[in-house]
């Protein structure tokens, strides 16, 4: 039989491998957050003769309405997104206005937004009290329904455990992404990282189901090979699963063509492999982990956890 | 075995209810209760303007949520007059509330209606009844000068009557700063009146007018528009005043909400405005239901090819669980966003995990040498407490998120958990009985033997 619970130092290693570089770019430069988060303004604009003014047209206009941190993106399709510090109601009355003025041409807004400073940071730290919440609840409801079999308590925490994993995961993947493609951390993002979560702990439940019913059956069996066991009876289940719900969001991504909207796709994609692939090789190690008691031995033996 | 064609004559039934529902038409009544059963698109779908607002008070200030709801009223009858269909204000929290106007794109114009001051003022209309709501020109604040109980010369009351009354300048006898409080009551004949009590000068000047105005009319105007023109039936010396009318108990709170604070209880300030242009919106919808069409196509032939006969039957199920899906949204009705629509996949992919789940259960029991029927009976029965737990972890995780959304105005996150919880109670439904239904009958019906294995996905 495959075993896949004899390697889960491999697979460990293989999660640090993707989730460190990410934070130490996170570390450096912190994460990419959008207005959302820590307020500003965001306007979106479109030009009707298609020619893109300079950079330096539209800083001019801003500078000379006091808005000294202006930052221009020019997107693919001929759309300028230009960013800045929260505007007071008069001066966003006045701004497209003058950029008209400016540029001599007509604009079409897509989208302007504007988001004050504390209200940001305030949903940004409720989002955090949100998942926090979602996290003991998922605990306390999984040692709730996996009450019949010794520990139930673990298999909440472990589940929870791989659902961070998977989330430090998207985290670090944005932090990169910020870096090397400009991408946000908005409110679309949000989106994707609670789908992320609710997704992970919705394949747990079911990797740890067959666990739980195994060990009603196999009552002697050493835990590591019953979760082993568990692990391959589900595997099929988990690739298609995993299989259409990555298809979708791979089709979502290769047809949504706007730059905001791939970068949710892409996020989605990888936290949705992640919430099946921790499935298999965070949360069901981690639980051969703590019935074996394995953290006693990571200092004293370091040689032959190594080997 | 008899239940199962039972069931399955009640799912055709629902998916006939269903398709009624969805079909386009007038809408639907029963009684009082109506839906257009449009869809309804969010603002990121079609455009539109949100903002959010936040009382302008120290954050140590706690606020009374009826303050908080008598504001939303107020701003909710305020930019009805700016004849936007659907805008509508919501309480976020306990010191936010959101408005949302689609199709509109100018913020300036609802910002400006917000910052009204709300003046109230009692108006001498003289004998001209004028209708409810027109908007009339009123002395008080136009030339600086300050209220007084004596009509100026150019606003006589005797010759009131032939000019437009929308262009005269009428006289102001007082404002709401003489209101000292407003009550709503019964009026003894089944509806409702409004009780109102003036301040010690209030009731002085309101005792000299309505002294030497009896039978005429006394207009409350809201930011020089008329609430209500009632006619004076006898001199008030008390300052305590009713107004009667045809008032349902709603419509009185509401005037009388309007009446006590002419202005908004709470000075509110805007913290967020978003305007998303009607491009981007139509532009994301089109791509969001491409994407949704192709991903269903592909996921359809995935399941028929690799469980062949039960993957087919799960295609159906999966098209019923479109079709209630669909019909709840409009039946509700749930407002379609961008984020709302990521909710409403993902639901998808839950109702296809618990097919598979069952499925490969199905195969596993087939494997160990168990006929068609007691396969089946096992795979549901085995599959069903991971179903339903990895449902319930789901929802709880969906509950929360809805209270987040709620508490901050995040509607997007709102959608998103809605549509999510929504999504997977149906899914669980056609997953458990409308697949099972489904290949019981088809089981019962074709009585396979092993050489139709294949036709299940499992080879001899």
């Amino acid at each position: 039989m495959l075993d896949i619970l004899g390697k889960r130092y491999v697979f460990f290693g293989i999660s640090l491998l993707l989730i460190v570089p990410g934070l130490i770019v996170m570390a450096i430069f912190g994460l990419p957050l959008s207005i959302d988060f820590k307020g500003g303004t965001l306007l979106e604009i479109q030009f009707a003769s298609g020619n893109l003014p300079s950079t330096d047209q539209i800083l001019s206009v801003y500078n000379d309405l006091g808005l000294t941190d202006a930052q221009v993106t020019t997107t693919s399709n001929g759309v300028m997104i230009i960013r800045s510090s929260f505007m007071s109601d008069e001066l966003r009355s006045t701004v497209v206005n003058e950029l008209e003025k400016k540029v001599n041409d007509q604009i079409t807004v897509r989208r302007f937004d504007s988001v004050g400073p504390t209200i940001g940071r305030e949903v940004a730290g409720r989002a955090a009290i949100a998942v926090g919440a979602a996290a003991i609840a998922v605990i306390i409801y999984i040692t709730f329904a996996f009450r019949g079999i010794p520990n139930a308590f673990r298999y909440g925490v472990c589940a929870v455990i791989a659902m961070l994993h998977d989330v430090l995961v998207v985290i670090s993947l944005v932090s990169i992404g910020g870096q090397l493609f400009g991408w946000q951390v908005d409110a679309l993002f949000l989106t994707a990282l609670l789908s992320v979560i609710g997704f992970s702990v919705q394949d747990k439940v079911v990797v740890f189901d067959r666990i739980r019913e195994n060990s009603m059956i196999y009552r002697k069996l050493d835990f590591e090979k019953l979760a082993n066991h568990s692990i391959v009876q589900t595997l099929q289940r988990s690739i298609n699963t995993q299989l259409m719900t990555v298809e979708y969001m791979l089709l979502a991504l290769a047809l949504f063509g706007g730059v905001t909207l791939r970068e949710f796709a892409v996020i989605l994609l990888v936290g949705l492999f992640m919430g099946t692939y921790s499935s298999i090789f965070i949360a069901a190690p981690t639980l051969v982990i703590w019935e074996n008691g394995e953290w006693r031995r990571w200092f004293h033996r370091k040689n032959q956890a190594a080997a | 075995m008899r239940r199962h064609y039972i069931t399955l004559a009640l799912i055709v039934l629902l998916l006939a209810l269903v398709i009624w529902l969805n079909l386009p038409g007038p809408g639907i009544s029963i009684g009082s209760f109506y839906r257009s059963m449009q869809p309804v698109l969010g603002l990121d779908l079609r455009g539109g303007v949100q903002v959010l607002l936040e009382a302008d008070l120290p954050e140590s200030t706690t606020i009374d949520p009826q303050a908080m709801e008598d504001a939303r009223q107020i701003l909710e009858n305020r930019t009805n007059a700016l004849g936007v269909a659907e805008n509508q204000f919501q309480v976020a929290g306990e010191r936010r509330i959101v408005g949302e106007f689609p199709g509109l794109s100018d913020p300036e114009r609802i910002i400006s209606v917000i910052r009204e001051t709300g003046l109230l003022e009692f108006v001498d209309l003289g004998d001209t009844p004028i209708p409810d709501g027109t908007v009339i020109k009123t002395d008080f604040g136009q030339t600086g000068q300050d209220v007084s109980p004596t009509p100026t010369p150019q606003t006589d009351s005797t010759t009131s009557g032939t000019e437009d009354p929308t262009s005269k300048i009428w006289h102001t006898i007082m404002t709401g700063k003489e209101l000292k409080s407003v009550g709503v009551s019964t009026d003894g004949k089944g509806g409702y009146e409004i009780n109102f009590v003036l301040t010690t000068n209030g009731a002085q000047i309101f005792k000299d007018y309505t002294t030497n105005n009896v039978n005429k009319h006394l207009a409350i105007v809201l930011d020089k528009k008329i609430i209500s023109a009632p006619r004076i039936e006898s001199p008030i010396p008390d300052g305590q005043g009713r107004i009667t009318g045809q008032f349902t108990y709603d419509s009185a709170n509401a005037l009388a909400i309007q009446m006590r604070y002419g202005a908004l209880p709470i000075p509110f300030k805007v913290v967020e405005s978003r305007v998303i242009g009607p491009t981007l919106g139509e532009d994301s919808l089109k791509k969001s239901l491409q994407a949704g069409y192709i991903g269903f196509a592909i996921v359809i032939l995935f399941m028929a090819i690799y469980y062949r006969l039960p993957g087919i039957m799960a295609n159906l199920s999966i098209g019923v669980y479109a079709l209630i899906a669909l019909a709840l949204f409009k039946l509700i009705p749930v407002t379609l966003t961008l984020p709302g629509i990521a909710g409403f996949l993902l639901s998808t992919g839950s109702a296809l995990d618990a097919n598979i789940l069952i499925f490969e259960r199905f195969k596993e029991e087939i494997r160990s040498g168990r006929t068609f029927f007691q396969a089946l009976d096992l795979a549901w029965k085995r599959a069903l407490p991971s179903i339903r737990d990895s449902n319930i972890a789901t929802l709880i995780t969906c509950i929360i998120l809805y209270w987040f959304g709620s508490q901050f105005g995040a509607t997007i996150v709102k959608g998103f958990a809605f549509t999510l919880a929504l999504g997977i109670g149906i899914s669980l439904f056609c997953a458990l009985v409308v697949t099972r239904t489904l290949l019981y009958v088809l089981v019962d019906q074709m009585k396979p033997q092993a050489k139709h294995l294949k036709w299940f996905g499992l080879v001899e």
